[in-house]
């Protein structure tokens, strides 16, 4: 209730890097240096345009209870104005709009020495991802210098902290727009185009995005997970994606991975290290390491996992996974071997 | 009402202003209500029908509030609400913000300018009706469930056949095609009146600020809509028959869409824009019981923020890969246009300042702009630096901004404006009582609406999207803002309350209730079917105010046919004059014929061929001089080439 | 007239009796009309040549289908159209002196021009070099040239209409403003030809 109250009054000012009950995906409090530059001139032009709006509204109050009250059909107009020039109140329109354009100025000035700030983050040492925006979800490409240390993966991102991030933009069907406000403002990704957004995580922590482009049916349940984490732990993770799917160690798992090779599932999934090797859904090859399902909207969890299979329009409608219908045991197999790609 | 003595006007004898008033009263009968042409009766149809339109789209708009008033909505799915937000802007922003700019205006101009007519009333009366199918296609397709479910702005590739099967976009690209076509024979019209057809006198620089508002705006619809009409009828052929503008892998290009939208679209919102500031110098002057300061100033505002506002479209597509520099040029071009209106608020304070105060509901809904549109500027100011509108873009700030500067700037005024002429359109005054209930009830309930989605917009909360997880904790201020709906919703319902109960028991208004200045005041309210007996002739900005000076009015014009007067276009010298064509049914079987060819291309390419033949006989009647009439007239013909004009 | 007095040295009131009843050019609404249609539909054409550039600007190769289109109908129908200023001219004349006989004549002579580029303009969508939906150049193309060709049909049609009734009548002054206004509007459609036959026919060789 305090956070609440704390987001109504207080919230329109930046406040650095306080945490916050609910998941991260606001652009007041800045985790990366982009939207931390954002946020200064959000609060330098806010403070600016409140000083702006007050001072229209007390001369404004002031002229409305000074001027004597009247009923129109009694009174006569007052058309001195013809005749004689008002020039104090010529001037006082002209200091104004003096005034006003002073005011202009200087949010132009802020604004460019804030775009000159956002394109000069230094760039060494960048991880380099190709994000491409499908509908309803997000493939995650991370390009090495030395290609064979590519991979691939879906929906959640891990980066290092105080290392540069070269996000490339692009889509596979319609608009969609990458948009993790804590870390950076939008880039639209726009089919036929490719843009790219550079930011920098400077603080660890779990930040979640959304897809800011109005893209179809299930535009409302496009998130994306965003995990900065120290250096050390992002190489860790990007070593474990570079690899093949772990061998199943049971015999449940091993008939679940049997179960997806062979039903419907890889048509369109990939896991790498199997026969799957679909392209058109998000890869699996390391699903249980991620947090959520179904592009940020589902808890990663057997139970929701097992539903998700079962029947994602029930959960995520005009998603273009169809339902799977297996035997509960069969089910059940599934939801193991894919918990064990981790 | 003058102060000074006057003597009393040359008046018609009253066997000739009766014949006045049958040339041009309206046809009895059904057939007679389809012919109507007189620009009054077109236009209060036409503003009934926006006000309509007004209604259902903030039905529709309800509709989306209860759904996303609580997390995890379940009122309605993602079809239905990706639907109703599509409708409700495609319905507020091309049925109802400018047209009913243009049917106000197509009422009040030929009054304030002293005319008795506007030009062009056949196409008047045909665009209205244009207008009003069109409309009626979009609800139809709503209600079959077809209705267009992209968005108003329809972004391709999305609007496209591969991503929006059906023809639920047709539809909506069709409608575009109805209400464009409309609004920019309007507009036509408005101009031509404006410049041709007012008072001896009236010089461009006596003429009410008002009028000056509606020049801009047509022109900026003249060079505009064109704009819309080229994009949705390209995105129609990309749908229809597979032309590429739109396919990046066929050469076309997904921001062509957006450049040609928002060429028109940014221009569009001061097309909406701009008649409110006429409504406000009107009406600030009226209840300060003064001119309103500056009118220079004023006037070359109102034309600076026209061109000013064709230089902005590209601070919609912030978030794309245009290049950098280029955005901010944009930037600082969107800041710039901030002066002219600041201009015209200074203005209008020093006005108040130094003015004499009714605090009457007109005035109430006039007041309510100088907090409402000014906190939507500020916020517009905050959108045009590029950096920050990434954040800020595509989310529920935005939505914020643009209801504010909107409804701050053009539905409060046209309140105002309603409550203002609302006795000369009908001869009775809207209850006061009511009113400040209605102001009150909407002011509040606006601001516990929108206020609340700039905190949701920068908390991270997206636009467009049909409901939200309970754990992102957006539930409260959504649910207030759902509060804030009803409560407007209420207060609307307060309007139309008083307008029923106004039409019958209202007070008698007179000629002038409010001790205004400028022309359509000076006759009876509602005004005869001719404007003016005699049209006056024009010595001062608001001639009401001023003392009358010699002469007064205009003789010589028939009054057995629909004779006005043609002046020149700077000071309104006199010309000659002109013989508008009678009541006809053609604009309306014309209109219908043209329905049927928009409907027929929805779906099939060759009903461009085939229903053309109708909308050409249609035409061709509506223009085939009638024998009997013409000879009625010939006989007191007078050619340009005898006289020496 | 109708004036409750009949005194022409009347200072109380403006007599217009005397006015014309139809006036010609930029005195007459018709004429503002006419020019606000011109306003509209020069900016269709400047938007839709400025989106042929605008795609040509991202396109690798141009035009897409390698070889642009043949000048020979094109430039015979620019020919045409160009040439039928020549009786469009003269019946604005004619119309302007009231001449009804000179209008009939020359407004007689546009209507066999207009045949004649119609026929022509059939001829240039055949030997076009690209289908509008074989790629954005294509498109644009087709766009321009069915933009303009529907200028063609409905200058075509109300020329025709304005000829039959300027011989049938009923028949008053305002008709020769408007087979004026028609001439005027006419001029547009020819002039609005000349850009965009460069750009159809000549953007794509340069």
């Amino acid at each position: 209730m305090r956070h609440r109250a704390r987001a109504l009054l207080g919230g329109f000012v930046l406040v650095p890097g306080v945490a916050a009950a609910a998941p991260l995906q606001d652009a007041l409090h800045a985790y990366g240096i982009q939207a931390a530059h954002i946020g200064r001139l959000w609060n330098f032009t806010l403070g600016l345009c409140t000083l702006v709006f007050g001072a229209i509204f007390v001369v404004f109050l002031w002229a409305l209870w000074r001027a004597p009250r009247v009923r129109v059909n009694e009174t006569p107009p007052d058309l001195a104005s013809l005749v004689h020039p008002e020039r104090r109140l010529h001037r006082a329109v002209g200091w104004s709009t003096g005034i006003a354009t002073l005011g202009l100025l200087l949010l132009l000035a802020a604004d460019v020495f804030t775009s000159r700030a956002l394109a000069h983050l230094p760039l060494e040492n960048a991880v380099n991802i190709e994000l491409i925006g499908h509908e309803w979800w997000w493939e995650a490409r991370y390009h090495h210098a030395d290609p064979a240390r590519d991979f691939v993966t879906a929906n959640e991102l891990h980066i290092p902290v105080g290392r540069p991030v070269v996000v490339t933009l692009r889509s596979n069907d319609v608009i969609h727009t990458l948009w993790v406000p804590n870390l950076h403002g939008k880039r639209d990704m726009i089919p036929g185009r490719t843009s790219t957004l550079q930011l920098r995580a400077d603080h660890a922590g779990t930040y979640r995005g959304q897809c800011a482009e109005f893209c179809g049916l299930e535009h409302a349940k496009m998130a994306m997970v965003v995990e900065a984490e120290p250096n050390a732990a992002y190489e860790a993770w990007a070593a474990r994606q570079r690899q093949d799917a772990a061998a199943p160690a049971t015999a449940q798992a091993l008939r679940g991975r049997e179960l997806f090779e062979t039903s419907n599932c890889a048509s369109c999934h990939t896991i790498e290290g199997t026969r799957a090797n679909g392209k058109a859904a998000p890869d699996l090859t390391h699903l249980a390491g991620r947090t959520t399902l179904a592009a940020g909207i589902l808890p990663n969890d057997g139970a929701h996992l097992a539903a998700w299979i079962g029947d994602p329009q029930s959960l995520k409608q005009g998603v273009y996974m169809p339902a799977t219908t297996l035997k509960p045991d069969d089910l059940q197999a599934l939801v193991t071997y894919l918990g064990t790609l981790k | 009402m003058s102060m000074a003595k006057s003597p009393a006007p040359p008046r018609l004898a009253p066997r000739d202003a009766a014949q006045l008033h049958q040339t041009w009263s309206d046809p009895p009968g059904i057939i007679g209500w389809f012919s109507a042409i007189n620009h009054k009766t077109i236009s209060l149809r036409f503003m009934v029908t926006t006000f309509v339109f007004f209604v259902l789209g903030g039905l529709l708009a309800l509709a989306i509030r209860v759904q996303l008033a609580q997390p995890d909505g379940k009122t309605v799915g993602p079809d239905m609400y990706n639907q109703l937000f599509t409708m409700h802007g495609s319905t507020m922003m091309f049925l109802f913000a400018v047209p009913v700019m243009q049917a106000v205006a197509t009422y009040l101009v030929p009054l304030m300018i002293g005319s008795r007519s506007v030009a062009f009333p056949r196409m008047n009366a045909f665009a209205y009706w244009i207008f009003t199918l069109g409309g009626i296609m979009l609800f139809v397709a709503f209600l079959v469930g077809a209705g267009p479910d992209a968005g108003w702005f329809a972004y391709v590739p999305l609007s496209l056949l591969q991503f929006s099967p059906g023809k639920r976009v047709d539809i909506w690209a069709q409608m575009i095609t109805f209400t464009e076509m409309a609004g920019l024979m309007e507009a036509i019209v408005l101009i031509t009146t404006i410049l041709k057809m007012r008072a001896p006198g009236m010089t461009l620089n006596r003429m009410p600020l008002f009028v000056w508002t509606i020049l801009a705006t047509s022109f900026m619809v003249l060079f505009s809509m064109p704009a819309v009409m080229l994009a949705s009828t390209a995105l129609i052929t990309d749908r229809l028959v597979n032309t590429q503008f739109y396919n990046p892998l066929k050469g076309g290009d997904a921001l062509l869409w957006q450049h040609l939208f928002w060429f028109f679209g940014h221009p569009e919102v001061y097309m909406i824009f701009i008649p409110p500031l006429g409504f406000i110098s009107t009406i600030v002057a009226t209840f300060s019981r003064r001119p309103v300061v500056g009118y220079p100033a004023m006037v070359l505002a109102v034309i600076a923020t026209a061109f000013l506002a064709f230089g902005l479209w590209v601070h919609h597509m912030f978030a794309t890969n245009l290049p950098e520099l280029g955005k901010t040029f944009f930037t600082a071009a969107s800041l710039m246009i901030a002066i002219p209106t600041a201009i015209q608020i200074f203005c209008w304070i020093a006005t108040l300042w130094t003015g004499r105060l009714d605090l009457r509901t007109p005035l109430l809904f006039v007041l309510a702009f100088f907090v409402i549109l000014v906190i939507g500027g500020l916020t517009g100011l905050m959108l045009a630096s590029v950096s920050l509108d990434t954040q800020l873009h595509d989310s529920f700030f935005v939505v914020a901004h643009l209801h504010y500067v909107l409804m701050g700037g053009a539905v409060f005024p046209l309140f105002g404006a309603f409550y203002y002429w609302f006795p000369k359109f009908t001869g009775r005054m809207l209850g006061e009582t009511l009113g400040k209930w209605n102001f009150w009830l909407f002011f509040i309930g606006f601001n516990l609406t929108f206020f609340p989605m700039h905190v949701l917009g920068l908390q991270g909360m997206p636009r467009r999207v049909y409901t939200y997880p309970r754990e992102m904790e957006w539930g409260s201020l959504n649910m207030v803002a759902t509060i804030g709906a009803f409560m407007m919703a209420v207060s609307v319902l307060l309007f139309i309350v008083n307008v029923v109960r106004s039409r019958r028991r209202g007070a008698v208004a007179g000629n002038d209730p409010w001790g205004a200045g400028t022309l359509e005041w000076s006759v009876a309210s509602p005004p005869p079917p001719a404007n003016f007996e005699l049209v006056p002739v024009v010595h001062a900005r608001d001639p009401l105010w001023e003392a009358p000076k010699l002469p007064s009015h205009v003789t010589g014009l028939a009054n057995d046919y629909r004779e006005i007067l043609v002046t020149s276009v700077a000071d309104a010298e006199l010309d000659h004059r002109l013989w508008l064509p009678a009541s006809s049914i053609w604009p309306f079987l014309t209109a219908l014929a043209t329905t049927v060819l928009f409907i027929g291309s929805v779906f099939t390419p060759w009903a461009v061929v085939w229903a053309a033949v109708p909308v050409a006989i249609g035409a061709t009647f509506w223009f085939w001089p009638k024998k009997d009439i013409v000879e009625q007239r010939t006989g007191s013909e007078r050619n340009p080439l005898e006289v020496e004009s | 007239m109708n004036a409750p007095r009949n005194d022409k040295d009347d200072k109380t009131v403006l007599d217009v009796c005397h006015l014309p009843t139809f006036a010609f050019g930029h005195r007459s609404p018709m004429w503002w009309g006419t020019m606000g249609l011109v306003a509209i539909e020069s900016t269709v054409f400047a938007l839709a040549i400025m989106s042929y550039f605008y795609l040509r600007s991202h396109a690798d190769t141009w035009p897409m289908s390698r070889f642009p289109p043949d000048l020979i109908w094109g430039t015979v129908n620019t020919a045409i159209i160009v040439l039928s200023m020549i009786p469009n001219h003269f019946a604005k004349r004619a119309a302007e002196k009231l001449d009804l006989k000179g209008v009939r004549i020359w407004m007689m002579a546009c209507m066999l021009a207009s045949i004649a580029f119609l026929a022509v303009r059939v001829l240039e969508f055949g030997s076009l070099n690209v289908h509008w939906d074989s790629n954005a150049y294509g498109s644009a193309v087709w766009m321009l040239m069915g933009l303009h060709t529907t200028h063609l049909i409905t200058d075509a049609y109300d020329s025709l209409v304005l000829t039959v009734l300027m011989f049938t009548g009923p028949l008053e002054g305002k008709r020769f403003v408007d087979v004026s206004e028609n001439a005027g509007y006419w001029y547009f459609v020819v002039l609005s030809w000349i850009p965009i036959y460069a750009v159809i026919y000549w953007g794509a060789r340069i």
